[in-house]
């Protein structure tokens, strides 16, 4: 077994370019805890968080743009799931 | 992006000898499968020479260097190549489609092929494309790691140009139905996993937690010893095969590549970019035939889904229907990887006790159940 993961390391590695101004990702107000659930355990940046006051954190910064979040819960806990506009978003650059 | 092996046969009709001019990687002659549980990994190793068809071969890619190369070929032919722009609708008229929508730019167009990958929101307003399911679904995870040529070379019995894929059951994956990958490329190694969403309630530990899991495996850790991660990926692949393909045409409209589903995991290798440029090319062949005729509505596109018909995506995504239910099996990813690796261990085991191999190996048979592996087996033959 090797230590607890830490995405945000692998993400500081990235080339990110971030629409400030627009989520291209909204989460609704009310979304299920079971969904989150799994958006928690799904996500591959690890951006779905419950935080210490039990309150759902979710920072649209350091999206791959997988779409697994769209797929999961696009109905139940998503308001929206857009590709980020031209120009920003995540650039791989080996791919 | 993608996981990295691109089999040459589909861009080999269109670009012969593309691979002598292309930026791939390696060229694929080591095949690595195995079964992996938390502290032990069983692999079926192959090794051929690279074959002297070019169309039989396949090479290890990164996108980033590939994907250029190939947009500069297709504007040398006279294609016009916008990067950096996101399409956010299309313009339908009278049900037509009849162009794209940019922002604040328009551009009409006879017809427009859709490409736009799994998350096709395009397809979904065309009408073509459904709401995806996650038992259609599955997420792959990837780090890019550094190396050196030689390191690769050393530690994957290598020459320079030649590579390995390797694909592996069981752990990487949480043991459910999915399975890690590696693949080695000049100079650095692309290692991942790709887990079914369907399963995701039922996990043990989070899909970035998996994958760093599976680098701490006492057999892959040594592998990448010293590496340096230089990207970290992610992206949904869509592995329903055949029943998943969504209606291909429409007026005015074509859909291609992942947008249609035309992908292919069959366990022991994963298939879409091959799949990608053939529904490309097929599509390119229906527009042609639709402008001789001057006619852009679907039954003249209807041209597009006989050609794929006719050709080897429909043929393979047929011939492997049976395999997503096949693999959708939890003791592929669990009881079997267990069972293989201890009947090894056992088999390698000297301990100073006379108990005869084969009676091990049953009591290991017995535990993954006789009737299951009979049953699992004649149904694997016949999903392949
Ligand atoms: C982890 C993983 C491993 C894989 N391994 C392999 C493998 O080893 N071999 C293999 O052959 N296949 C593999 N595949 C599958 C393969 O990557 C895909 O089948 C292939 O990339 C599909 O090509 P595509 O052009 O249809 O879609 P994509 O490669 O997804 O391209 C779609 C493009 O459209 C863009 N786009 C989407 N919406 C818009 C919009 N509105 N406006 C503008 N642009 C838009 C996207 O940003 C993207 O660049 C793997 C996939 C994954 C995720
Ligand atoms: S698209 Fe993928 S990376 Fe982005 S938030 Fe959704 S699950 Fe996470």
């Amino acid at each position: 077994m090797s230590d607890i993961v830490n995405t945000d390391i692998k993400l500081g590695v990235n080339k990110f370019f971030v629409d400030e101004e627009g989520a291209h990702i909204k989460l609704k107000d009310d979304a299920d805890r079971a969904e989150v659930k799994k958006l928690i355990a799904a996500c591959p940046a690890g951006l779905y968080k419950i935080d210490d006051e039990d309150n759902l954190q979710f920072d649209y910064a350091g999206c791959l743009e997988c779409g697994t979040c769209r797929i999961l819960c696009g109905d139940t806990a998503l308001e929206s799931w857009e590709y980020p506009q031209g120009t920003f978003g995540v650039e791989y650059r080996f791919g | 992006m993608t996981g990295g092996r691109l089999y040459a046969h589909s861009l080999e009709r269109i670009i012969p000898g593309f691979a002598e001019e292309a930026p791939v990687e390696r060229c694929v002659v080591h095949e690595k499968i195995s079964f992996m549980n938390e502290g032990s990994c069983t692999t079926m190793d192959h090794t051929n020479v690279a074959s002297e068809d070019p169309a039989e071969r396949s090479y290890t890619v990164l996108r980033s260097k590939f994907d250029p190369w190939l947009a500069e070929k297709a504007e040398d032919e006279g294609a016009n190549y916008i990067p950096g722009i996101r399409v956010d609708d299309l313009i339908m008229r009278d049900g037509k489609v009849c162009g794209v929508v940019a922002g604040e730019d328009e551009l009409e167009a006879d017809v427009v092929v859709l490409a736009d990958g799994v998350n096709s929101l395009l397809g979904q307003k065309a009408g073509l494309v459904n709401k995806l399911s996650p038992h259609h679904c599955a997420v792959g995870v990837k780090e890019i790691i550094k190396l050196s040529r030689q390191q690769i070379n050393d530690r994957f019995g290598c020459t320079d140009k030649e590579g390995a894929a390797w694909l592996l059951a069981g752990s990487p994956s949480d043991n459910q139905m999915g399975g890690g990958f590696l693949y080695t490329n000049e100079e650095s190694i692309s290692l991942g996993l790709v887990f079914g969403l369907h399963n995701i309630s039922s996990v043990t530990k989070s899909i970035p937690q998996m994958l760093e899991d599976f680098k701490h495996h006492p057999m892959i850790a040594p592998l990448i010893e010293g590496g340096e991660l230089l990207e970290y990926s992610a992206h949904v692949v869509p592995e329903g095969g055949r029943a998943m393909v969504p209606k291909m045409v429409a007026d005015g409209v074509l859909i291609a590549g992942d947008a249609a589903g035309l992908c292919l995991n069959v366990g022991y290798t994963v298939r879409g970019m091959d799949l990608a440029i053939a529904s490309g090319e097929a599509a390119a062949q229906a527009v042609i035939k639709a402008k001789e005729a001057g006619n852009f509505n679907s039954d003249s596109l209807s041209a597009y889904t006989k050609l794929l018909q006719d050709s080897f995506v429909m043929k393979d995504l047929d011939l492997y229907s049976n395999t997503p239910e096949f693999l959708d099996n939890s003791r592929m990813y669990n009881e079997y990887p267990d069972m293989v690796n201890s009947m090894m261990h056992d088999l390698f085991t000297v301990k100073g006790q006379s108990t005869p191999v084969r009676k091990s190996f049953l009591g290991h048979l017995r535990k993954a159940g006789i009737m299951n592996l009979l049953k699992d087996g004649w149904k694997g033959v016949r999903a392949i």
